[in-house]
């Protein structure tokens, strides 16, 4: 990780804007997401965007731009909350869907549920309405760079 | 390249869905044993900016839709099938600046559930970048406000 980013993150973390971070990754501004810190906690939104329906007929979102969202929501999760000294590479991602997700904005929140030295398990919930009601689980595999020893 | 029914049927599909016309997917091959999409590269699906490789989000895309795809090749008419899960193993980073190929074939289908999965490469199918494994509902051929999109998808004029 370049000096610059590592600054860009830190600087995003200390005033909660996580915009400029965002910035630097092409593929969060193509789908259109977004990041807020709530409390300790960071909530992610990906505004509805007509760029992003699959199904013209309902209409809803491209199922895998919610599972690209969800695998985002992941890793940004997992690298500003580890302070893991490179970006997290993805291992898997595996997703349910559990309802349509419909021509409306959609958010996600994310649970380190383990991490380990080399590889941390993340839990990744998108809904719509409310929380209770998900449109889709996923759960995410990375590998993590052991922190430098100094 | 020899055109055929489900090779049509998959262009026409695939050129309906927004999200797959901003990420430029095409239909490269098609047959009744599976069908091949490529997703070309750009820098707008670039997920870490310090390599220009291409984000996991996007291949997800590809390969959902491929998947989906696939169902073209095994039904007789369209039906709608939406995505039940997908699970998807990355096997090594893409290279930047080439084109990535997803490969997917129905290997089940029974009345209610279609079993796809397929695979993502770039120069060497023997060498894929990921593997995919999901599950499509099949909501049956006269779901209601589907017609007329069947019958585009078939090739037939409003």
């Amino acid at each position: 990780m370049s000096d610059d980013f590592k600054r860009q993150l830190q600087d995003a973390h200390e005033k909660g804007d996580y915009a400029p971070l965002l910035k630097l990754i092409p593929y969060a501004g193509l789908i259109g997401v977004e990041c807020s810190r709530v409390g300790d906690d960071l909530l992610f939104k990906l505004p509805a965007n007509k760029d992003n329906i699959g199904n013209p007929l309902l209409p809803a979102i491209h199922g895998g731009v919610i599972a690209g969202f969800m695998e985002l929501s992941a890793a940004l999760h997992l690298l500003i909350f580890t302070g893991a000294p490179g970006v997290p590479k993805i291992i898997d991602f595996s997703l349910d869907y559990l309802r349509a997700g419909q021509f409306r904005d959609t958010w996600a929140r994310c649970q380190v549920c383990r991490q380990g030295r080399r590889v941390a398990n993340v839990a990744v919930t998108a809904w719509q309405s409310t929380e209770g009601e998900p449109i889709a689980t996923a759960r995410a595999h990375f590998k993590i760079d052991e922190p430098l020893k100094s | 390249m020899a055109e055929n029914p489900v090779f049509e049927r998959a262009t026409r599909f695939l050129s309906a869905l927004r999200h797959c016309q901003v990420l430029g997917l095409k239909v490269h091959s098609a047959n009744s044993e599976g069908l091949t999409v490529v997703l070309p590269y750009s820098a707008q699906i670039v997920g870490n900016p310090l390599t220009g490789v291409v984000h996991g989000g996007a291949i997800t895309s590809l390969m959902d839709t491929a998947c989906g795809m696939a169902t073209l090749c095994v039904l007789p008419e369209f039906e709608v099938c939406p995505t039940l899960d997908l699970r998807v193993d990355y096997m090594h980073a893409a290279e930047p600046h080439k084109d990535v190929y997803g490969f997917a074939q129905c290997y089940r289908v029974t009345t209610d559930v279609i079993f796809a999965r397929g695979f993502a490469y770039q120069d060497d199918p023997g060498q894929p970048i990921a593997h995919v494994v999901g599950t499509f509902m099949r909501m049956g051929k006269g779901l209601k406000g589907t017609k007329g999109f069947a019958g585009a998808i078939k090739g037939e004029s409003p």
